[in-house]
């Protein structure tokens, strides 16, 4: 039996935590350990689904035992079972430091305890999308993320966080509602739901039609994955959330946007009809974005904009759709997953520690807590793109693609990047100088929490207790696990580049994904392109 | 294939509100233009399975294409549900919104408005730095009675300048 007929495991065995942490909603040392637990087992069966399909290939599960094209399919191939890890290993992280959050701040019986089944639901519903191979699946798939989105961006009910969850549900249900109306479009004009059947079916759709069908999609997951012009909402919504789950949406979410994103341009769309709108997309997100984060004093807030900026990177990626490009795209959203929910997880413990998350108040953190200081400038440097981390890699291989496609929107888009990578670089310098390195007595309103003296010189039993409240071993733990894993991708970014590589090459021929789906005998159609690029 | 003229105006009424009403300031509209769209989106689907009058279940007098689709009721069921779930969600937002600020309204985010408003000059980064511009510290001399640099009060001194050393009775012009 072959492993990847395992891979529906890793949405029930989520869904399974979720309905377990909830009848243990009473017990909260009880539901840590559970979510924990198959959180943990959801990441080693995906390691394993990796490791199948590690030298490429794609494997099919047929659920409920209707075949395909009628039954739902999961498709396991290098793509989807690397976004698999990544994000469960980013969840897991999370996991455990929301739940040492939750443990130093001590919430018995707070709304807080539903936060275990609300954020397995997520993590169920992210696994969903990922392996979906069946568009209403997808739709089905987002929907759940989304559902226990909203009520974790609203986690408490507080003013700020009502006020911000109001605008991220509206723009989250108009998107959905576009994607379920695409999906009743492409139903009504090829009879099919299936993405394999699809990726034969839309080909023999006149242009017209396919056309509308390729930009409605575009568009639904456009606002999702928080593409310019489509990114306003993110950064109004996103900050005011708890720590943890700033970090996991903002690794997250906006990625299941670029996925499905990256399968209707190679799968069910494939070709360069759309590639020229796309890149300038990629290059107004990116360069929006970055101006929009040197405007903030709010760290998270930020944090948002230089998020919705690289989005800009992947999508540049994608619609050059050339294998080197692709596949540096691949990458890219492997590395940013990861560094930029630890960015998140970074300025919670600095919310912590420092007492607020803006520069204005903040100073001399890099005296106060030096670990701190270091977990903080190692992704912030890998964000800017400073060698030799996976940031700079993935930026290098976007750029090598951009100079090989050698067409000027290309070297625009090139040239953008560059200048993108240097004003992230200087947004994180003001964070870092104003932060970090200025003693604190030099900020305009410096938090009390800043100026008291320091805990070794306030003799006392108290003392001690004081730090550990302030940083949480666990918290701080999970955070360096989380940086450890982006300077490891840094490290072993020569086989990782060579199976994004691989999984761009196969997505771009698309007859592994349509014949493990459809069967070997499928003849996979021609791809046209218009114009003459390989 | 024929289509539902009846059900195509429906649903185009449906969109025409909906987007009407998401478009308002006020929670409750924008709750009931979504419930709106959901539902002209089920009517779409449903158009997609086939026009009304056709067999719903297998009988076996009947030819295969006379069948109506089932797949897309299928579709509408599950968006159906999930409609239901994000309405119930919305209404406890709308709720929650109401108790703590007492009005169904939007509200504004005061820290994107802080930063629109906030000038370009910031302290910390524009302000002018003293430039130190000699590599030795700036010598002062006494002239005139007065205390000033070295290298004005050697400027002074050259010839042409204007600065003449006036004499008792108030030279110069």
């Amino acid at each position: 039996m072959n492993i990847a007929s395992f891979a529906p495991l890793a949405v029930v065995l989520p869904i399974l935590g979720a309905a377990l942490t909830f009848l243990l909603i009473r017990h909260s040392r009880a539901q840590r350990a559970v979510s924990i637990a198959l959180l943990s087992l959801t990441l080693l069966l995906e390691c394993f689904l990796l490791a199948s399909v590690w030298d490429g290939g794609t494997a099919a599960v047929t659920i409920g035992g209707w075949l395909p094209p009628w039954g739902i399919v999961m498709v396991v191939d290098q793509f989807s079972s690397l976004m698999l890890v990544v994000s469960s290993a980013v969840s897991l992280a999370v996991l455990v430091y929301a739940t040492g959050q939750g443990m130093a701040d001590g919430d018995q019986d707070a709304p807080v305890s539903i936060f275990h089944p609300t954020y397995l639901i997520l993590v169920a519903g992210v696994s969903n999308a990922f392996l979906s191979g069946d568009l209403f699946n997808l739709y089905v798939g987002f929907e759940i993320l989304l559902t226990a989105s909203y009520v974790l961006m609203t986690l408490g009910g507080t003013g700020p966080r009502i006020r911000a969850g109001v605008t991220y549900v509206v723009v989250s249900v108009v998107s959905s509602v576009l994607f379920l109306i695409s999906i009743a479009m492409v139903y009504g004009a090829t009879g099919t739901v299936n993405m394999a059947d699809l990726a034969i079916k839309l080909g023999e759709l006149d242009q017209g039609t396919k056309t509308l069908l390729h930009v409605m999609l575009l568009v639904a997951f456009g606002i999702k994955a928080a593409v310019f012009p489509l990114s306003f909402w993110l950064p109004d919504s996103y900050p005011t959330a708890p720590a943890p789950v700033t970090a996991v949406f903002a690794g997250l979410l906006t990625k299941v946007g670029v996925y499905a994103m990256v399968r209707t341009e190679t799968l069910l769309f494939p070709g360069d009809t759309l590639n020229t709108p796309l890149m300038v997309a990629a290059l107004l997100t990116m360069v929006v974005g970055i101006l929009g984060a040197l405007a903030q004093n709010d760290i998270k807030r930020l944090l948002s904009f230089t998020l919705v900026s690289h989005i800009g990177y992947m999508v540049f990626g994608l619609a050059m759709s050339s294998t080197a490009g692709l596949g540096a795209a691949v990458f890219y959203v492997a590395h940013h997953i990861t560094i930029q929910t630890s960015l998140f997880l970074v300025t919670g413990l600095i919310e912590r520690r420092g007492g607020s998350s803006s520069v204005d108040r903040l100073g001399g953190l890099a005296k106060l807590s030096p670990l701190l200081a270091l977990l903080f400038f190692v992704p912030a440097m890998n964000l800017a793109g400073i060698p030799p981390f996976s940031g700079f890699l993935g930026k290098v291989g976007l750029m090598q693609a951009g100079i090989e496609l050698g067409t000027p929107l290309a070297y625009a888009l090139v040239i953008g990047g560059v200048v993108t990578s240097l004003l992230t670089l200087l947004a994180i310098a003001r964070v870092w100088n104003r932060a970090f390195w200025r003693s604190p007595s030099d900020a305009e309103h410096p938090d009390p929490v800043l100026l008291a003296p320091p805990l070794a010189a306030v003799a006392g039993p108290g003392a001690k207790r004081n730090t550990v409240t302030l940083l949480p071993r666990t918290m701080v733990g999970s955070t360096l696990g989380l940086v450890v894993l982006g300077v490891a991708l840094t490290v072993f970014a020569g086989p990782l580049f060579t199976v994004s590589d691989q999984a761009a090459e196969d997505m771009l021929d698309r007859s592994s994904y349509i014949q493990a789906v459809l069967g070997e005998d499928t003849t996979v159609p021609m791809v046209l392109t218009s114009g003459g690029g390989k | 294939m024929s289509i539902n003229l009846t059900l195509l105006i429906v649903m185009g009424a449906l969109y025409a509100c909906g987007i009407y009403l998401i478009l308002e300031r006020s929670l409750t509209r924008v709750l009931l233009g979504l419930m709106l769209l959901a539902n002209a989106t089920n009517l779409l689907i449903l158009a997609t399975g086939g026009y009304a009058g056709l067999a719903p279940l297998y009988s076996k007098d009947i030819a295969a294409q006379d069948y109506n689709d089932p797949l897309p009721q299928a579709l509408i069921l599950t968006s159906i549900v999930i409609s239901f779930a994000v309405t119930a969600f919305m209404l406890g937002i709308i709720y929650r919104t109401w108790v703590l600020a007492r009005q169904d309204e939007i509200q504004d985010d005061i820290e994107d408005r802080r930063v629109a408003e906030t000038p370009s000059f910031d302290a910390e980064d524009d302000a002018e730095i003293p430039a130190e511009t000699s590599e030795f510290p700036v010598a002062t001399v006494m002239a005139g009675g007065r205390e000033m640099s070295a290298e004005s009060a050697a400027a002074e001194e050259k010839p042409g300048s204007k600065n003449v050393a006036p004499g008792p009775e108030g030279g110069g012009k």
